[in-house]
């Protein structure tokens, strides 16, 4: 597996903040998702592009490694018990995956209205429809929602389960590097995460920065990070 | 947070009251305004469910919606369970439990391969149990549904404690023989529920045991 160098990015793509966007990412291809201004939320969906109902399942991700965050080690795993991609660098410590997209009411409730006849393309987006129009694109829809890995955010519970978003978690150049293990499509939002309290609507932007990493090695930090890794590695290569 | 709250509802005044065994599949109908218990009879059984709008079944039980919507992880007496668009669907009315899970999701073949070994492939499952519930009750059938449908789901009388550390365990189970869990459906529903099978964690105390499931009328 080869890590990030600046030299071997293959493209870049950068999603302003607000906006959606979704690709085939092929297998072996890694991604550095960099936080462009601070404060960044990048919703991600990942699918098999051979099944679509096979798709991220967060509960068996967060209960296969025992935790309820994402950083450093950490697998996506799909409903079918396969790593779909995996996160093989991180900066930021925390990425969120309880806690899923805002939707209209919550992003008018917060920040109010701002349509693309008065705002052009400053309009005020939200995740769920976000992420609806990029799946329409492949004839998918509701029914193929399913809850998100919410990169750069962080939301902490206390003993009682109360929920808190952390403000200023990410800051601005923090990146998370995310090595696809599967062939997947991609669908992403950068709309505000539901649970951020900011009061005016100024979502960060990202950029990508596309690299060909290859497989996961026998040393794998990923791999190694637990023995039920090893064996999602193990069912991921089986199916290839 | 823990709501133990107890029910004035006789089990004799129920318009429906069924036993699900420990594995088996459990699909009805609950229309707005009923009252729909959940009783553990032996104690330390997840009820694995999901719930979906009877008039249509995509929009369907969110747990996100329903963490992020009461900024709270747990359920028990006073959440509102929320749907895929926002709205709620059922709220609890009373609970002897205390909490309830919804970041758990449901066993499968699959994850068992995961979590526990490569051989635990055909070893019983939730996942499953959803499948032979959407293949054989006539609630899924006549709506088509099909795995595309299941979604992350309620565990009842399941204890997942997550730590401000963001440690997520499965732990001992908090319910007991005779605890119940009881909800008003806010619209009309489609209940879909595994009573889970799973033998490799204490969810269920290592041995899986029946339910009974009642309605009352509003």
């Amino acid at each position: 597996m080869h890590p990030y160098d600046s030299k071997n990015i293959i493209w870049e793509e950068t999603i302003p903040g607000g906006t959606h966007w979704s690709c085939m990412i092929r297998r072996g291809t890694a991604l550095r998702v960099t936080d462009l201004e601070g404060g960044a939320n990048l919703s991600a969906l990942f699918y098999n592009p051979e099944d679509k109902l096979e798709r991220y399942n967060m509960p068996d991700t967060l209960k296969a490694q025992h935790t309820a965050f994402l950083t450093t080690g950490n697998a996506c795993y799909s409903d079918m018990g396969r790593v779909m991609c995996s996160i093989i660098n991180d900066t930021v410590g925390w990425h969120d995956t309880m806690c899923g997209l805002s939707d209209a009411t919550i992003v008018e409730a917060q920040y109010g209205k701002a349509t693309f006849q008065t705002h052009r393309n400053a309009m005020y987006r939200n995740g769920k429809d976000n992420v609806l129009i990029e799946l329409a694109k492949y004839g998918m829809g509701k029914r193929d929602l399913t809850p998100s890995v919410n990169f750069f955010s962080k939301v902490m519970p206390d003993d009682a389960g109360n929920l808190r978003f952390v403000e200023g978690h990410s800051v601005t150049g923090n990146f998370v590097d995310v090595r696809f293990d599967m062939n997947v499509l991609l669908v992403l939002s950068a709309a505000p995460h539901p649970l951020d309290k900011k009061t005016n609507y100024q979502p960060a932007a990202v950029k990508l920065s596309a690299w060909h990493a290859g497989l996961a090695d026998a040393d794998d930090v990923c791999r190694n990070s637990s023995a039920q890794n090893s064996r999602g590695f193990v069912n991921t290569e089986r199916y290839y | 947070m823990s709501q133990l709250v107890e029910s004035k509802l006789d089990p004799k005044d129920a318009v429906l009251s069924e036993i699900c065994d420990a594995g088996d599949p459990w699909m009805a109908e609950v229309k707005k305004g009923q009252i729909f218990r959940i009783l553990d009879l032996e104690g330390n059984q997840a009820v694995d469910t999901l719930f979906y709008s009877a008039a249509d079944p995509e929009e369907r039980y969110s747990a996100v919606d329903t963490i992020t919507r009461q900024a709270q992880l747990y359920l028990t007496t006073g959440s509102v369970l929320y749907s895929s668009e926002g709205n709620p669907m059922l709220t609890i009315v009373a609970d002897t439990c205390g909490r309830h899970d919804t970041l758990g999701g449901a066993c499968s073949c699959e994850s068992n391969t995961v979590r526990y070994s490569l051989e635990k492939y055909a070893m019983h499952s939730c996942r499953d149990t959803f499948m032979h519930g959407l293949n054989h009750c006539a609630c899924a059938t006549n709506r088509n549904m099909s795995k595309r449908d299941i979604t992350a789901n309620i565990n009842f009388f399941m204890n997942v404690p997550v730590t401000a550390e963001g440690g997520l365990s499965f732990a001992d189970g908090i319910s007991g023989a005779g605890k119940y869990v009881e909800m008003r459906a806010e619209i009309d529903v489609v209940v879909l529920i595994s009573n889970c099978p799973q033998l490799n964690n204490p969810c269920n105390a290592y041995n899986p045991t029946p339910v009974q499931l009642l309605v009352w009328n509003a």
